[in-house]
């Protein structure tokens, strides 16, 4: 069993985009692990000869047509963004590129 | 093809490791998951949904159509289609309406193909997934430069755009192999519908994995490099970054496993970001989709569908023209869609060689494909009959190519009728007589000077006839005379 | 509870034109009215356009025209439906004042029905708890006793309907999220199977185990609002094919001869109260008296529920909650970088639960703890259908209590794993995208409401209707019976 901690918490945090203060990692870290070791009875079983479960039913080929349709909705969702400018969503300066 | 010129850029020994990843934009008429028109050049946002937008409580459906495109598309390059599960991949970023990215991870819809370069390279395709675009971000203030911006500014248009990501073998060596790939990719696109494959624009977008190592040694470490927006950007970019990595080594230092980005104008790559930190995108299943299990009915339909592929039309040419596939002439003429007017022109009696010299030299102008493959035939045996020089054969294709008249009443009109023999050898003794001194090199120098000299007397010969000799026969002559 | 006006009843009268709607609609706003400051079911209460609409019904009935099965009935809406022009908040701070741009499927074809929308109800941020107290706007309190919690995540859509708020209302259930709170609210909710309910503008939690379903204070009135809203939508890739199935005429048939198992291990689970396991028992006793054959049976793979749901529900969510970035709508809070600005719209914007989950969910789709966490729990959740499809041989349908006590006091399970332990009975189903439904059936020894939960494989929402029908037939005839 991989036991929580700080460091991980922050890092998990910093992937989540989440910003904790140390009080906060410190509140948070043993709630976590108290919740894997919770699941320890899971990560214990021998399942290598049983397939996962995605999705409970077998669907496959769930497919649309390739028919264009204007939902109409442009204006009213830029008048209720957080900033919007010239039909487009304005956000402070962005740092670096896609990952 | 130029494999020698392009290893040159590294020093002897080194060798580069190429392999490529290309995103292409699906030739749909609506989005990969919703219905938004797939269009290019709209009013910001106007094409956009809760889906695209990513609004809460938004669900993504599938495109018929892109499955289709995507599963052709793999057919074309020799994969084995299979069935495919949707994946997220989790990364946030302001273009990324859902902070995450539906994509195919560990089944892809189609894997192990190969493409056979015109040089010959066959070229393995690990994988051709599908996945959608991002939005396009523009930033404002400082020049339009990410760093200094003021801000930046989100149009989704683009997102959710269905793209299919083509990633190939490291099976290529020289920057010239990796251009040719990109290029017959873009054909092969182009050819079966998939894509309208503009590099400029965008809608294909090609990003280069490359390593150097000492020639048998095993892989080194790899720079992904980004922003090659040309197929010229492709090699450039490639050769300074395989020089830059061999540079490295050779003063002992490494090679950094990174993503950089090619800027054009100063012509060098920089650092964009480390793989260390960025390659964690935790993916799982796409939980809102659901499997994708084509049949083999489906890929009989696509099979049968998919329209005759350059490295079989040049294999089809080749065959009638009797030369290798990799012949220039072959290579040249299905680059140009001109192998269905050269199979023509021999199929008419036009001698092969001729046709396909005509082809690879003389018709890189507009209007070469309505040329008649019964008077190109005509002009050939002309050529072969001694009735037109080669020059003056080029000058009656030119007029061929703009008025659609035949050979014959184009070389009536201009009056061209090859000097024959007699004439000819009067004016060779005439030059020669005129140009002691290079003559008495020509004679008794070495083949390069001779090779040098071939070169002056010919167009001293060209000159005095007004272009009407024939330049075989006039080297022939030239070489007789000198005893050789 | 009785004496109440039922949808089925309200429908057929404004159907008749014996009552308008807008009496229906005017007598349910007087019941808010009075009640709703100490219930606090809603974060929104629509009264103007339940008015409007109820109007547009009654043109309808003048008109010669028939509105639909729901003719006329109010329906509370959990406040994580998206609905056209009403704000829409999951009760998080970080959608506060968002307002969707469209209508769920659900809410489209309640109004389809005549249905007369009267509010958004509260709930656990983003549906994460089985209390309500995690929302935002404030805690929502049982209508059997305000010093307890009414159970959730829907626990604002459970007490409107057992405050008399509306006969009907929709929640949506994950891990439990309807039926708990029904259990709690002595009233009964249904989780139809996965996939029978578009959740086409259902606000995304867990997108594999989510599923959209209704409470009513009757079976009948269940079943009539999950007709109306199942069936096959094409905007959601994992719905069924197919129309909903005809419920109403079920639910008078009986359980003669039908097979039903009792599973041990969630009769007996861990914290299992004596008197919830009491009226449970007395549960089978009533079916066994109606016809049934009743046994008990094993079904060993559901005492891995637990750890797998917390591993599944959380790795989906910390995925569906990544848009929630102050760029296109909701909340954002100012910084300099777009970075930055997220990382303090996120933080500022998700109450603690949620965050712990999105934690725990990055955490379990790591690389290098994928296989050992979200891997092996997809797993077991191929364990679990194996186990329910080897008893669904031998039973028609299965039978457990509902939440492992009553409705429990404000802040008595202050920590979080004490909180998740209140789903034992309910995950099963959502792992195995199977159908359940808790009907009340009688109270504990505190007096308040204990549900009883019947399960049923996929689409066994017939049986599970009949058998659903039959214990609140009992019940009434044993005349509400406690512990
Ligand atoms: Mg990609
Ligand atoms: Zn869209």
């Amino acid at each position: 069993m991989a036991s929580l901690s700080r460091d991980d918490v922050a890092h998990v945090a910093r992937l989540a985009r989440l910003q904790l203060t140390d009080e906060q990692i410190d509140t948070f870290t043993p709630q976590l692990a108290a919740i894997l070791e919770h699941a320890a009875d899971v990560e214990a079983l021998e399942l290598d000869d049983v397939p996962p479960t995605a999705h409970p039913f077998p669907l496959t080929n769930v497919l649309r047509p390739d028919e264009p349709r204007d939902a109409g909705i442009r204006d009213e969702v830029l008048a209720q963004a957080p900033a919007a400018e010239d039909g487009m969503f304005r956000v402070p300066p962005v740092l670096g590129e896609a990952p | 093809m130029t494999d020698t010129a392009a290893a040159s850029v590294l020093p002897e020994g080194w060798e580069m490791v190429i392999g490529l990843e290309v995103h292409c934009e699906l030739h749909t008429a609506t989005k990969l998951f919703c219905a938004c028109p797939n269009r290019f050049g709209d009013e910001p946002n106007a094409n956009t949904c809760p889906t695209c937008l990513g609004l809460p409580g938004s669900l993504p459906v599938v495109n018929a159509q892109a499955v289709e495109l995507a599963m052709r598309l793999g057919r074309a390059l020799h994969c084995e289609v299979k069935p495919s599960v949707f994946a997220r991949k989790n990364y946030f970023y302001p273009d990324q309406p859902k902070d995450y990215q539906i994509s195919q991870y560990d089944l892809p819809t189609n894997e192990g193909g190969y493409l056979d370069l015109p040089s010959g390279l066959r070229v393995g395709i690990t994988r051709a997934h599908i996945e959608e675009d991002t939005g396009k971000l523009t930033h404002v203030g400082g020049g339009g430069r990410i760093h200094d911006a003021a801000h930046s500014l989100v149009d989704y248009n683009r997102a959710g755009v269905p793209l299919v990501e083509i990633v190939s073998e490291p099976d290529m060596r020289t920057s010239e192999q990796a251009k040719e790939y990109a290029a017959e990719l873009r054909a092969i696109l182009l050819a079966t519908g998939v894509s309208d494959a503009k590099m400029e624009e965008g809608s294909m977008r090609v990003d280069a994995n490359v390593s150097v190592r000492r020639v048998g040694e095993p892989f080194g470490t790899r720079c992904e490099i980004k922003n090659l927006n040309s197929l010229r950007s492709l090699g450039r970019a490639i050769d300074h970054e395989a020089q830059r990595q061999v540079q490295l080594l050779e003063a002992g230092e490494r090679v950094v496993q990174e993503t950089r980005h090619w800027d054009e104008a100063s012509g060098r790559t920089g650092t964009l970001r480390s793989k260390e930190d960025a390659d964690d995108y935790r993916y799982f299943p796409e939980p809102d989709l659901v499997p994708l299990e084509p049949t083999a009915e489906d890929i009989a339909r696509i099979d049968a569908a998919l329209p005759k592929l350059p490295a079989d039309r040049r294999a089809e040419l080749a065959a009638a023209a009797g030369v290798e596939p990799t012949d220039g002439g072959v290579v040249i003429a299905v680059q140009r869609d001109l192998d269905g007017l050269a199979l023509a022109a021999i199929a008419a009696g036009g001698d092969p060689a001729r046709v396909l010299t005509h082809v690879e030299h003389n018709l890189a102008v507009e209007g070469a494909e309505s040329l008649s493959p019964e008077h190109l035939a005509a002009l050939v045996k002309m050529e072969v009959g001694g009735e037109l020089t080669a020059t003056q054969a080029k000058a009656v294709l030119a007029e061929m190519v703009a008025t659609g008249d035949d050979p014959a009443s184009i070389a009536k009109a201009k009056g061209f009728e090859a000097l024959d023999t007699g004439a000819l050898e009067a004016i060779v003794d005439e030059v020669i007589a005129a140009n002691p001194d290079e003559w008495e090199t020509f004679r008794t120098g070495d083949d390069k000077a001779r090779g040098k000299l071939t070169g002056f007397f010919m167009g001293q010969i060209m000159k005095a006839s007004k272009g009407q000799a024939d330049g075989k026969t006039a080297t022939a002559l030239l070489r007789s005379k000198a005893g050789l | 509870m009785t004496g109440r006006p039922t949808a089925v009843g309200i429908a057929a009268a404004v159907r008749s034109g014996e009552r308008s709607a807008r009496s229906v609609v005017e007598e349910h706003l007087a019941a808010i009215e009075a009640r709703e400051g100490e219930v606090h079911a809603f974060n929104l209460v629509t009264a103007d356009a339940a008015l409007a609409r109820a109007d547009e019904v009654d043109a309808q009935v003048a008109a010669g025209q028939d509105p639909g099965p729901l003719a006329g009935v109010p329906v509370a809406l959990k406040d994580n439906l998206c609905t056209r022009g009403v704000p829409t908040t999951c009760s998080s701070r970080i959608l506060e004042g968002w307002v969707p741009p469209y209508d769920a499927t659900v809410v489209e074809r309640l109004a389809a029905a005549g249905a007369v929308a009267v509010g958004k109800t509260n709930l656990d941020e983003f549906a994460m708890g089985s209390s309500t107290e995690n929302s935002a706007f404030g805690p929502t309190r049982n209508p059997h006793d305000p010093e307890r919690v009414p159970g959730g995540s829907s626990g604002g859509s459970a007490a409107a309907v057992a405050a008399g708020f509306a006969p009907l209302s929709l929640g949506s259930d994950t891990g439990g999220s309807i039926r708990q709170p029904a259990a709690f609210c002595g009233i009964v909710g249904v989780k139809p199977t996965y996939g029978l309910v578009s959740r086409y503008g259902l606000v995304a939690f867990a997108s594999s185990l989510d599923q959209i379903g209704p409470f009513g204070a009757t079976v009948a009135d269940a079943a009539l609002a999950l007709a109306v809203i199942g069936g096959h939508d094409e905007r959601d890739s994992t719905s069924l094919p197919g129309a909903a199935p005809s419920l109403v005429d079920q639910l008078a048939q009986g359980v003669e001869g039908l097979r039903v198992g009792v599973v041990t291990e969630l009769l007996d689970a861990e914290g299992m109260a004596p008197d919830v396991q009491a009226r449970t028992r007395a549960a089978v006793a009533a079916l066994e008296a109606a016809g049934a054959e009743v046994d008990e049976v094993s079904v060993p793979a559901v005492v891995y529920s637990l750890s797998a749901y917390y591993l599944i529900a959380p790795a989906e969510a910390s995925s569906n909650l990544a848009r929630y970035d102050g760029v296109r709508y909701g909340l954002r809070v100012d910084a300099p970088t777009t970075g930055e600005m997220m990382d303090a719209t996120r933080t500022a914007g998700f109450g603690p639960e949620v965050q712990r989950r999105i934690m725990l969910g990055t955490y379990a789709l790591s690389p290098g703890y994928y296989d050992a966490f979200y891997g092996k729990a997809q797993k077991v959740r191929t364990l679990i259908i194996r186990d329910f499809a080897a008893a669904y041989e031998r039973f028609d349908v299965l039978l457990s209590p509902t939440a492992p006590s009553t409705a429990f006091p404000f802040g008595a399970k202050a920590d979080p794993l004490s909180m998740y332990l209140n789903d034992v009975c309910t995950i099963p189903s959502n792992l195995a995208g199977h159908p359940a439904i808790s009907v009340p059936y009688g109270t504990g020894a505190d007096g308040l409401p204990v549900g009883v939960q019947v399960m049923a494989p996929a689409l066994g929402e017939p049986t599970m209707f009949r058998v659903a029908a039959a214990l609140e037939a009992s019940l009434a005839a044993e005349g509400g019976a406690s512990s």
